[in-house]
């Protein structure tokens, strides 16, 4: 993992610093809301429907067990005894009083970690595969990448005030966890001739007008990643659109001029740039690789013990969670644990401070004191022994925590919705429980397999709802929520957009509509299909008819 | 919104970081100076204005304004770093909508003098331009960036 050193500590200190400051300001009166209102969400604090919300940023949704238990620290002194896990990897608390913050941000500053740039328009929290480190199929750990973005968009002086928010995404394996294509940039490592690069895609998102980014440059060295990065930035800056928040991000400026002509600009740009000499040297960006080494795996194990023959699974709850939420690890004897935060009934991305406290010791007593926020709200424990998965899920039963519906239809990315956001149409969260309750029975889960269900609260799409094999959307129709039903998207390496399937429906109409989806599913699928497989083979129509007869 | 009591500071900037005279003369557009480069010495350029075009006539410009209509406005951020990077080394004033917060953002993107259009809280001001001794990137200040640092 990254460790700070002085430059990092003194930064985030000054930060604190400077934060305290701005609140004292605000609150003596001598900064208005509107004034004071970019400034705190440059540090992860949005105004709610109820209180503050506090942003936490989990850079590329890596944690320490020391920094997990300070977020249960602060989901207990500062908030109401639990935290949400976001689809950007962070963690936010809904019930904070704007005078606590500058000291949670001190707080949080002893186990470096800070909400910078969590909210605003500004370069956001870099987003990376969960199982980075960890998994087969990468060419590099993608995390020094993403740090070295992180440091350098911190506090960047030209970038602080763009025309709106920018995510940038970080993967290195064919598989994409990340949702990479839905991102403002999306980078994904490459070895071309032995030499580590990125694709860069541009203009990817989801919100009202959702995009999936277009390659605009095969190859950018690690040499000239943030000269790149840096003009990608500047032209975006300088041609974003500012006379309407609604077409400002920079997948309607791609969009706008196409590719190519972003892709020029940026070429014209980067030429200019990369004389100034803005690139580390490549000792910095060893120096951080260094810092993400794999940790000291135990290699006296035999493969043998290997997923799944090699443990006992005698028990059949057990044997379940292992084939549902465990990922073979690179290394032999090890596994990759998903801890879901979306039990039945819950709140999905919600896990108490207790519970965090648990995923902290289990982190730190058998996986190598590292733990992942996933941008599906749940929780990875990327480097654990394959021997010590019984002990795992018995002490994750033992929390609530051992709910085996990885990918399944009630591991239900969900927005905030109404409950809690100012900007929502409608409720997410009694829905999400509403959709657990009618797929209830595992044994059906299982038998609809992976099909990945997102709920947004209204058109922003926080929850995803564009790339969900099953999307819902949210929206106000005459005082009235209602719920719009989209299917065939995706996140994933074969990204796709939802599409819309006609007229909304009640909370309780859309989950009977769900369930006409999957039933449809069930009656037309082939073996080894996927739902998203079947919706492609057989096309939009035949969904359309099961859902409105 | 300007306050009117300060109405009689005018173009004036109340805030600089320079150590020559101050430049007089009132700025003209970006489309006047074009249609006769050699007949002003100051230009403003809008946020929409692409301050590139300038590029052929830095050399003989003693000040260059770049307006801040609005505090969420950032394309002058970028339009300094160009000028900047571009040789430009004349006075380069944000005027507007420009408040303390941004002023040590502004001043390593290349400007080294400020007419905010509201009064600026000096005590604020100067804690945040003492704030930050290191900076994880290189701008168009002349600080080294931390990276620097770590490896000479």
């Amino acid at each position: 993992m990254y460790r700070y050193d002085e430059y990092d500590q003194a930064m985030v200190d000054a930060r604190v610093d400077e934060f305290r400051d701005q609140v004292a300001r605000r609150l003596s009166g001598r900064m208005t809301e509107d004034q004071f209102k970019p400034l705190r969400l440059m540090n992860g604090l949005y105004l709610q429907l109820h209180a503050y919300m506090l942003r936490v940023a989990v850079p590329y949704g890596t944690l320490s067990s020391r920094q997990t238990r300070m977020l249960a620290h602060v989901a207990r002194r500062y908030d109401r005894g639990y935290g949400h896990f976001t689809t950007r990897q962070n963690i936010q608390y809904n019930w904070i009083k704007l005078e606590d913050a500058p000291d949670i941000l001190a707080e949080l500053a002893t186990v470096e970690m800070h909400a910078i740039q969590t909210s605003g328009n500004c370069i956001r929290n870099i987003s990376a595969d969960q199982y980075a480190g960890a998994a087969a199929d990468e060419v590099a750990d993608p995390r020094p990448w993403a740090e070295l973005i992180r440091q350098w968009s911190s506090f960047h002086p030209e970038f602080s005030y763009l025309p709106r928010k920018f995510k940038i995404a970080v993967i290195a394996a064919a598989e994409d966890r990340a949702a990479m294509r839905l991102h403002d940039i999306g980078l994904r490592l490459i070895v071309r001739n032995g030499e580590l690069g990125a694709e860069v895609y541009a203009g990817g998102g989801m919100g009202r007008t959702p995009m999936i980014a277009p390659l605009i440059r095969d190859f950018v060295p690690a040499a000239d990643l943030l000269s790149y990065l840096e003009a990608a930035l500047r032209v975006y800056n300088r041609y974003g659109r500012r006379d309407n928040i609604y077409k400002a991000r920079i997948k309607i400026l791609v969009h706008e001029i196409g590719a190519d002509a972003y892709r020029a600009q940026v070429e014209e740009e980067f030429l200019a740039v990369k004389a100034l000499g803005i690139d580390p040297p490549a000792a910095e960006l060893a120096r951080i690789t260094a810092m993400f080494a794999p940790p000291p795996f135990t290699t006296d194990l035999p493969d043998a013990i290997d997923l799944p023959d090699a443990i006992d699974r005698t028990d059949p709850d057990f044997a379940i969670w292992v084939d549902r939420n465990v990922a073979a690890h690179k290394q032999p004897g090890h596994s990759i644990v998903n801890v879901s935060l979306k039990p039945a009934g819950g709140i999905p991305g919600d896990a108490s401070a207790d519970q965090i406290d648990v995923l902290a010791d289990l982190a730190e007593r058998y996986g190598h004191d590292e733990l992942r926020v996933t941008h599906a709200q749940n929780i990875v424990l990327p480097h654990v022994a394959t021997r010590d998965l019984p002990a795992v899920w018995a002490a994750l039963v033992k929390a609530g925590l051992a709910e085996a519906n990885l990918d399944l239809v009630t591991d239900i990315i969900a927005c905030p919705g109404l409950d809690y956001c100012s900007l929502a149409n409608a409720r997410s969260i009694p829905l999400a429980q509403k959709i657990q309750a009618r797929f209830a029975d595992p044994v059906r889960q299982r038998d609809l397999g992976e099909l990945k269900l997102k709920i947004s609260g209204c058109i922003n799409a926080c929850g995803h709802h564009h790339a969900g094999h099953i999307g819902i959307l949210g929206v106000d129709r005459k005082g009235v929520e209602n719920y719009q039903l989209l299917l065939g998207g995706s996140g994933a390496e074969d990204v796709s957009l939802g599409k819309i399937t006609g007229p909304g429906f009640s909370e309780d109409g859309v989950v009977d509509a769900i369930e006409r989806v999957t039933d449809r599913y069930v009656a037309v699928r082939q073996p080894g299909e996927r739902f998203l497989d079947t919706y492609r083979r057989v096309g939009f129509e035949t969904f359309k008819e099961a859902v409105y007869g | 919104m300007a306050d009117p009591d300060q109405a009689d500071i005018g173009g004036e900037p109340r805030l600089r970081f320079r150590d020559d005279e101050p430049h007089d003369e009132p700025a003209v557009t970006l489309d006047a100076f074009l249609a006769d480069p050699g007949n002003a010495g100051a230009v403003r350029l809008e946020a929409g204005d692409d301050a590139r075009l300038l590029g052929p006539h830095l050399d003989r410009l003693a000040l260059v304004e770049v307006s801040f209509p609005s505090f969420r406005d950032g394309r002058g951020y970028s339009a300094a770093r160009l000028l900047r990077e571009a040789g430009y080394a004349g006075e380069l004033r944000a005027a507007g909508d420009v408040l303390v917060d941004q002023i040590p953002l502004m001043r390593r993107c290349g400007f080294d003098s400020f007419a905010p259009e509201a009064e600026v809280d000096a005590d604020a001001l100067n804690r945040a331009l003492d704030r930050y001794s290191l900076h994880y990137q290189a701008a168009a200040d002349a600080d080294a960036p931390v990276w620097r640092r770590r490896h000479g």
